[in-house]
């Protein structure tokens, strides 16, 4: 898509076990509204806040995987605006001196070169509060405030305007959810656990921001959206405004925001309840683990992968890590089958990866590889392993799919040249299709147990014996 | 006991457990300390109906010290004012005049202390608030050095430049509660230095002392003056050598303190909002309108006033004209007292440039704020600083500030206990 400049500020809950200045617990899915709260979340008048250095670890995790400049020093900052849900009356945020600037994030880009996108920044703040409306949407008579989110430590990755396309956004996204889970400081599972702002616009003419966008999916939706609108505005000759545009996710669409836009002044300053945090010294001592783009490379150079299967693979740590266990002594066999088999079958019930055992996963890798079971028979077995609590082998036993002996292919070959006379002819007279339709009547005669390769030589060679060519 | 002087929001049955260094004396504590259980003010009405669900680490160090808590203090509104007047809850008297202000804005701990209601009092200092009421009401006020003592609990006005410290009739008196409350706090990350454990050495032979001129310049009165004058001299006749400086720093000083105070207060004070606690909003009305109203309706006419000033001091555009240069100002003044502190071992002069006020005399906002101009730059560099007693003015107290080097709160006790020794003796 030439002409479009895209620019993403991404939100990511640091997945720590405590809040950003609190001890309290950040794993409130399971609980009531304001049972995860204490006075310093919930901003009581004489609390202070105590930096998590877990989070902070995290940050500087992030930061140095996306080659930042780490300051020696970093410092908060409050960011003030008057909302229900912010129960201090500021945001702690990062202002004019953050954890981390510059940097990039390496993506494959829409030429398929490698493209880098450059940040410009990584900061830490907290999460607020979550309001609900009550009496849905627009109309709502009131709405109720949980502080349970209040504090969650996030992080606010800003990348400067060199994304092109819609699909260059969510590639972006993508690399970088993978990222944070190598780095093991995000759990995907988690609800508003990544939010983005887009700003978006056509070479020549303003920028619109899009916000509320919570999904991966939904970037790449609402920019395929904005865009679309954004070229018919100028196609009829009307100037896109400059504004904030609210994404509606279930419409796929973007609104204009109900108030127009006013330049908010948010007055910020340093906390002074927080000292300046030395920053660089930390980020140094990190070492990080092997991340997404190197280990694609492994596994191509390692196990002679397809850069598909390469890619696919280390789409997310647990499944790099569950083809590694199962690999064998045969991995091109075991990555078609994680990638193109197992990867369909857990996302049409919706699991993770992480609910296969690869012992089980590697005995129906075994049976395959031995010529024991068919593909065919081999995805049977999958889904009954994956329904049930069955070993790969029990449900072959249970259910005779194992490749027929030759005793029974031969019978049921010599049966099959018999019943059908005018197939062989047809076969003899030159029509090669005629074996398939042969090999068809084996297969029921079998119950699809005889191998499907082998097949087709054994009837060519049973139908040269049993009569010359004419 | 009668509350002649209204120095308290809310008397507490003492309950001491009779162990620890304060054990068996009664403690006061300034109503912008968290107490749990105990409704917490500020003075303020925003505040009403509020009461913490947890102690400050001052209080919870005071109980565990044996300490019995009597009461909860009078102070002007979130600690905006220098005469306790400010309260939304009335003035409090001066016990030495009471057609006169204690001072403040520790106006209420001040009087306790002052009318014997209490041994000891925790007051807070942002900009003099614990040095002024004692000087007003004839007591001995420390402001520790910034970092001291854990200001977790304290309600935030200006939290650059405020602590909590100790108030009381003597110098060890101040210096026992300093030890109880001087100890380290993890949940206040601004905590520097050791702790407190010291005992006062009331010998000032050999010690340098700084006069520098700027505390006896003009607005000064030159009763206050002279009397001061007298004091450093009796410091001289035990063996200090006193040395006249220069403080030039001081000059903006004062505007320094005002534009940071206020926009720090700017934005503390936003969390009153008739959401969580205090008077609540109405949720008839659109969010806006909602916390404007309560916020207009509760807050006191200063407290607004700080409001609106340091909005305007943060605001973009003009950030570095006011509060970015204020920093300027303020590093300048640190700078000052670095430089002092290599010459000589204290500085000293008038805590207030004037006997205390008659109740209603300073009407106007900006002579309230000139008033500060001598306890406010020690707040600036967040070094300590304490008023001891020294004389009287038609039979109005007198205080001596003694200002010293950062974390050393040892030397300025020990100088005052000197001071006090002999003019006792």
């Amino acid at each position: 898509m030439s002409g479009v400049v895209i620019g993403l500020e991404i939100h990511c809950q640091l997945d720590t076990r405590t809040k950003l200045f609190c001890p309290c617990s950040t794993d409130y899915r399971d609980d009531g509204p304001n049972t995860h709260v204490c006075p310093v979340c919930l901003g009581l008048p004489g609390t202070m806040p105590a930096v998590n250095r877990t989070a902070v670890e995290y940050a500087l995790r992030v930061a140095k995987a996306f080659h930042c400049e780490v300051p020696v020093e970093c410092e908060f900052s409050r960011k003030n605006y008057f909302y229900p849900d912010l129960p201090k009356g500021y945001q702690i945020t990062q202002y004019d001196r953050p954890l981390a600037l510059g940097g990039y994030i390496e993506i494959e880009g829409d030429g398929g070169l490698e493209k880098r996108v450059r940040l410009t920044r990584i900061h830490i703040e907290e999460d607020p509060g979550r309001l609900v409306h009550k009496g849905g949407g627009d109309r709502a008579r009131y709405s109720l405030v949980d502080y349970n989110r209040s504090g969650v430590p996030l992080i606010e990755i800003v990348t400067d305007p060199d994304l092109s396309s819609p699909k260059e956004a969510r590639r972006l996204i993508e690399h970088l959810r993978a990222t944070l889970e190598y780095l093991d400081v995000y759990d995907p599972e988690k609800e508003g656990s990544l939010r983005v702002d887009a700003n978006v616009s056509i070479a020549g003419h303003e920028r619109v921001e899009i916000k509320n966008i919570s999904s991966y999916r939904g970037v790449e939706k609402a920019l395929t959206f904005e865009i679309t609108r954004q070229r018919s505005l100028i196609r009829r000759g009307v100037a896109v405004e400059r504004e904030t545009r609210h994404f509606v996710e279930e419409r796929g669409t973007t609104r204009a925001s109900r108030t127009k836009v006013e330049e908010h002044d948010y007055r910020y300053f340093p906390e002074p309840d927080l000292p300046p945090l030395r920053v660089a010294d930390r980020a140094a001592a990190i070492e990080l683990p092997e991340l997404p783009a190197a280990r694609r490379e492994r596994f191509r150079v390692q196990y002679g992968l397809s850069p598909n299967h390469a890619r696919t693979l280390t789409g997310n740590p647990g499944l790099a890590e569950f083809f590694e266990t199962v690999a064998g002594d045969d991995p091109v066999l075991a990555a078609t089958w994680v990638a193109d088999t197992l990867l369909g079958e857990l996302n049409y019930r919706g699991r993770p990866v992480g609910s296969v055992g690869p012992a089980r996963f590697s005995a129906l890798l075994a049976l395959l590889k031995s010529g024991r079971i068919t593909d065919r028979s081999g995805v049977e077995v999958l889904r009954i392993v994956l329904d049930g609590d069955e070993h790969p082998d029990a449900v072959v036993e249970r259910l005779g799919l194992a490749v027929t002996g030759d005793d029974t292919v031969s019978a049921a070959i010599a049966e099959v040249i018999a019943e059908f006379p005018q197939a062989v002819a047809d076969y003899r007279a030159g029509r090669g299709n005629a074996i398939n339709y042969l090999a068809g009547q084996v297969m029921k005669k079998t119950r699809g147990q005889a191998d499907p390769r082998e097949l087709g030589r054994r009837l060519a060679d049973a139908l040269a014996e049993d009569g010359p060519c004419t | 006991m009668e509350d002649p002087y209204h120095a308290y929001i809310r008397r507490l049955e003492p309950r001491s457990p009779g162990t620890g260094i304060l054990a068996g004396r009664t403690v006061a504590i300034k109503d912008n300390i968290s107490t749990a259980g105990v409704p917490t003010t500020c003075g303020s009405r925003i505040l009403e109906g509020y009461v913490p669900p947890y102690d400050a680490r001052a209080v919870e160090l005071v109980r565990d010290a044996g300490g019995a808590i009597n009461g909860k203090t009078n102070m002007d509104e979130f600690g905006m004012g220098t005469t306790t007047e400010n309260s939304g809850f009335g003035p409090t008297l001066n016990p030495r005049d009471t057609t006169r202000v204690p001072g403040g804005s520790s106006g209420g701990s001040a009087a306790a202390v002052a009318a014997g209601l209490a041994d000891l009092a925790l007051g807070t200092d942002t900009g003099g608030s614990i040095r002024c009421p004692a000087a007003f009401c004839g007591i001995v006020g420390l402001k520790p050095t910034y970092g001291r003592v854990s200001r977790y609990g304290l309600v935030a006005y200006a939290n650059s430049l405020e602590t909590i410290g100790p108030m009381g009739r003597s110098v060890g008196d101040v210096s026992t509660l300093l030890r109880v409350i001087g100890q380290p706090d993890p949940r206040d990350t601004t905590m520097r230095g050791t702790p407190y454990a010291h005992d006062p050495v009331p010998d000032v032979a050999g010690r340098r002392v700084g006069v520098p001129d700027e505390f006896f310049g003009e607005g000064v009165d030159p009763r206050v003056a002279a009397t001061v004058r007298a004091a450093i001299e009796t410091l001289a006749s035990l063996g200090a050598e006193v040395v006249p400086v220069s403080m030039p720093s001081m000059a903006c000083a004062l505007a320094a303190y005002y534009v940071t105070c206020t926009s720090e207060a700017s934005s503390n004070l936003a969390r009153y909002d008739g959401v969580r606690y205090g008077p609540a909003v109405e949720t008839a009305r659109p969010w806006h309108d909602a916390f404007t109203l309560v916020r207009s309706a509760h807050f006191g006419p200063e407290v607004r006033r700080r409001i609106l000033l340091g909005t305007f001091a943060l605001s973009s555009g003009y950030y570095g004209k006011y509060y970015g240069k204020a920093q300027t100002a303020r590093a300048n003044v640190s700078a000052d007292y670095a430089r002092l502190f290599r010459e000589v071992d204290v500085l000293a002069g008038p805590t207030m440039p004037t006997v205390a006020f008659r109740l209603g005399e300073l009407a106007d906002p900006l002579s309230m704020y000139l008033a500060d101009i001598l306890t406010v730059p020690a707040n600036l560099a967040g070094v300590p600083a304490i008023s001891v007693p020294c004389g009287t003015v038609d039979g109005l107290p007198v205080g001596l500030q003694l200002t010293g080097r950062a974390f050393d709160d040892e030397t300025v006790i020990d100088i005052a206990a000197a001071y006090e020794a002999e003019v006792a003796a």
